[in-house]
């Protein structure tokens, strides 16, 4: 498998306000078409890094952010950096599904319309392809039009990743996006971020250290906005080089 | 890069033009208003104006009787209005044992805070000053508006009585106090902010009104002796200073009289805009710890 | 522990729910009034003749009031078009574009706006607009229905903006986020997502907006000309409010009960937009 970094981090640090700040000196670099889990404590600070990936933190007054984070090459935060393209390239799945209030097809429809496809029998092909790509369309192919909020939780989350594989993005990031789920929807989502990766580079945050061991390939642990241990999965859960990361892990804190 | 698309662009700075353009509209509209009305009435704005009355013999002009119409209409509606709304928000939000009977309740609430001042006048035309013998009198004007600043009343106590955290009752009841004295003694004085902001925001309707006043209260511009006499007191009528304001302009084109008022009325609403704001800001405060 | 009976206690539970039924009185004692003084003018003119009868004048013992609905109507819709727009916009702005402090300025201008009497309206706009709208489109007289759909729009303004503020301040942050993540730009996001998501907000704003046009009186009268003409963009015109304030000081008989059933008119009006109000409400 080609190791080619798609994200790149180098001593990133980010203060939502003057003082201490939430994410102290991250470096790592994410491989193509992988799933890279970040595990770690609530309040460790895995969800700010992950939208520093996208940017998302934007939106919230007082941050500020040093270090550089490498998109292919191009330097995220550089404010020639048009933040629609980047959050085009760069899709995200939120923690609790937030599907519009509006029909399914709209929903998926949505970031294709905002970036410029008109073509209704185009559309059609990528509203179709999103969701069979999240695995939904069977379960929806002839409820296209009924709103997206009666959709079930599990579904809602689904149809949420369609929306955002619409866009033709090229890395994927999960903030706990199971974590509101129920079991079997869990384990749905689970098998399709394996189906995923062949596609796209995933970043996925979790509180779930079983689902962090089944699904990704790297894994990073945080501690206090500090990147403790950054490697392969396999060997950061059965040979930690940490102390901390064992002690996490074998479930001693947090 | 990929450029983002320039017609998208053009859009986007289009329409956040235009958000803009429109804040400055709303902005600008209450200037030019508030401003012409301060050129065209302040100089007319004087002392002698507002102490003495219109006379067509003495030839002079003067608001003092509207003035005193005015407070007269503003304190009857006001002492009529305050128990009556708190007592129905009070109710709505300690006792209401029926969620249906709430619900109307409400819902009547909703529809006379809808219903065009007018309309309120001509009810209050029939009902006060003919069914109830009462002629055009200030007094009629007084219980018209009181009816009509009701829901308002109603509405702001309301809110405020839903953000007296629950522990405060639950703490007086504890105490062994019955439902009416820890409605006295605990949850009253805790919304009493509200009750105030109420106040303010029917002061405000009650001096603004016009319409309402026009059949019920009189447009008459002659003193009132109201507290000589309960005959002076019921029977008394005439205009307050926006409906001598509407008999100035339109009757008899005396408009530098008209702006004068028209002066007092801009700052009358700023001070009460201003005082309902303050006496706001503790609800919203508290409001915002409880859902913390 | 054995309840005793407090006198004080069972006599303010009774008060209390007497000032609650109280407004259910006062709506059932207007409405009464307005369907007993109301009646009997569509009993006297008849139902259609009085409805739809093209002209009004009292000494011919004429009384249709279609010119006045239809001025109402027409009044109330150019107010809309004219004044939503910049009220929804505005709404908007403050909502999610105006930086903080700006916001603080703007928000209690528009409580101001709500707060000056519509007096003061009509006498800027009988001394300001008025002889303008005669200047520029080069009439006899400026005051028309134009006149008053601009005054109308002014003061349907700070209803529209309060409720539809609301309203967008009320829709999910997620509902936001998800679309930024999307790669939509801010101002996208607004009008594509939040404004949607609050429509039935949005809605009652623009139908407050017409309860306002449609009931407002005063104002009116100042800048509409009031003559009993069917109505005409340039035309001097009488609303259904300004028909009922223009004549009851003097009317008598059929005249006096005619005026009273254009009142009742308008408060079915009313009631048909309360009612649309309150379902939109609801529903959210």
């Amino acid at each position: 498998m080609s190791e080619e970094t798609v994200l790149q981090v180098r001593d990133l640090c980010l203060w939502y306000a003057p003082g201490s700040p939430t994410l102290k000196h991250v470096s790592l670099d994410l491989p193509e078409r992988q799933v890279t889990a970040l595990i770690g404590p609530s309040g460790c600070g895995k969800s700010t890094f992950l939208k520093t990936l996208d940017r998302m933190n934007d939106l919230i007054p007082g941050v500020r952010v040093t270090g550089s984070v490498r998109y292919r090459g191009r330097e995220l935060y550089d404010p020639s950096v048009d933040v629609t393209w980047l959050r085009k390239q760069i899709g995200m799945v939120f923690q609790k599904p937030n599907p519009f209030p509006m029909s399914i097809y709209d929903n998926v429809a949505y970031g294709p319309r905002t970036h410029g496809v008109r073509d209704r029998g185009r559309l059609d092909g990528i509203v179709e392809g999103s969701l069979r790509g999240a695995a939904l369309w069977e379960e929806v192919r002839d409820r296209l039009k009924k709103p997206a909020l009666a959709l079930s939780g599990g579904q809602q989350q689904r149809l949420c990743i369609a929306r955002a594989l619409a866009v033709e993005p090229d890395v994927l990031l999960m903030d706990e996006a199971t974590s509101a789920l129920d079991p079997i929807s869990t384990s749905k989502i689970e098998e399709l971020i394996s189906e995923l990766k062949e596609r796209y580079t995933i970043v996925t945050v979790t509180h779930n250290m079983q689902q962090a061991a089944r699904i990704s390939d790297k894994c990073a642990f945080f501690l206090l906005g500090e990147l403790i241990e950054f490697g392969d999965t396999t060997q950061l859960f059965s040979l930690p080089r940490d102390k901390r990361t064992e002690d996490y892990i074998t479930g001693r804190f947090g | 890069m990929v450029p983002h698309s320039a017609r998208r662009r053009m859009r986007d700075g289009l329409l956040r033009g235009m958000l803009w353009l429109s804040g400055g509209l709303v902005a600008a509209l209450l200037a030019a208003v508030a401003g012409y009305v301060l050129f065209r009435g302040l100089p007319h704005l004087t002392w002698e104006l507002l102490t003495t009355q219109t006379s067509v013999l003495r030839d002079t002009r003067g608001i003092w009787p509207n003035l005193g119409n005015t407070l007269y209409v503003v304190g009857v509606s006001l002492a009529l209005v305050l128990p009556l709304g708190v007592g129905a928000a009070v109710y709505l939000t300690e006792y209401a044992p029926s969620r249906r009977l709430a619900g109307a309740i409400e819902f009547a609430a909703g529809t006379l805070a809808g219903i065009p001042s007018i309309l309120y006048g001509l009810v209050g035309m029939l009902v006060f000053c003919q069914l109830w013998g009462l002629q055009a009198s200030l007094l009629a004007g007084s219980l018209t508006l009181a009816v009509m600043t009701f829901p308002t009343v109603l509405r702001t106590t309301q809110e405020s009585l839903k953000t007296v955290p629950q522990s405060y009752r639950e703490g007086a009841l504890g105490l062994g106090s019955g439902k009416w004295r820890m409605i006295r003694t605990v949850v009253l004085p805790a919304a009493a902010d509200g009750i105030v902001t109420g106040c303010i925001l029917a002061v405000g309707r009650v001096v603004g009104e016009s319409a309402a006043l026009l059949f019920t209260a009189g447009m008459g511009m002659s003193l009132n002796h109201v507290f000589a006499s309960w005959e002076n007191f019921s029977r008394s009528s005439g205009a307050t200073l926006t409906v001598a304001l509407y008999v100035y302009a339109k009757e008899r084109a005396d408009f530098d009289t008209a702006f004068a008022i028209a002066v007092l009325l801009l700052g009358l609403t700023l001070v009460l805009n201003g005082a309902a704001r303050l006496a706001g800001r503790s609800i919203r405060q508290r409001g915002g710890e409880r859902r913390e | 522990m054995r309840r005793r009976f407090h006198p004080a206690e069972a006599g303010m539970r009774i008060a209390f729910l007497l000032c609650g039924l109280v407004a259910i009185a006062f709506v059932l004692v207007i409405t009464l009034y307005l369907i007993l003084a109301g009646l009997p003018g569509f009993g006297h003119i008849g139902f259609w003749d009085f409805l739809l009868g093209r002209v009004w004048d009292p000494a011919a013992g004429r009384f249709g009031i279609l010119p006045f609905l239809l001025a109402s109507l027409y009044g109330a819709a150019g107010a809309i078009l004219l004044g939503a727009p910049v009220g929804l916009l505005c709404a908007v702005f403050l909502a999610k574009l105006a930086p903080p402090r700006l916001a603080a300025v703007l928000r209690p201008a528009v409580e101001v706006l709500a707060g000056i009497p519509s007096v003061v309206y009509g006498l800027v706009g009988m001394l300001v607009l008025v002889p303008a709208v005669r200047r520029w489109f080069r009439l006899p007289d400026g005051a028309s229905l134009f006149a008053a759909i601009v005054v109308l729009a002014v003061m349907l303004l700070p209803s529209v903006i309060r409720v539809a503020e609301t309203a967008l301040r009320a829709v999910p942050p997620e509902y936001e986020a998800a679309s930024l993540a999307l790669g939509a730009t801010e101002i996208e996001t607004v009008f594509r997502v939040s404004l949607p998501a609050a429509s039935s907000g949005v809605a009652a704003a623009v139908i407050l907006g017409v309860g306002r046009a449609l009931g407002e009186a005063m104002a009116v009268l100042m800048v509409a000309g009031n003559g009993a003409n069917m109505p005409g963009l340039f035309r001097s015109v009488r609303f259904l409010t300004t028909a009922v304030a223009g004549e009851m000081a003097y009317a008598a008989g059929l005249q006096r009960e005619a005026l009273f059933s254009i009142a009742l008119v308008l408060f079915v009006f009313i009631l048909l937009i309360n009612g649309a109000l309150a379902a939109l409400l609801k529903g959210r």
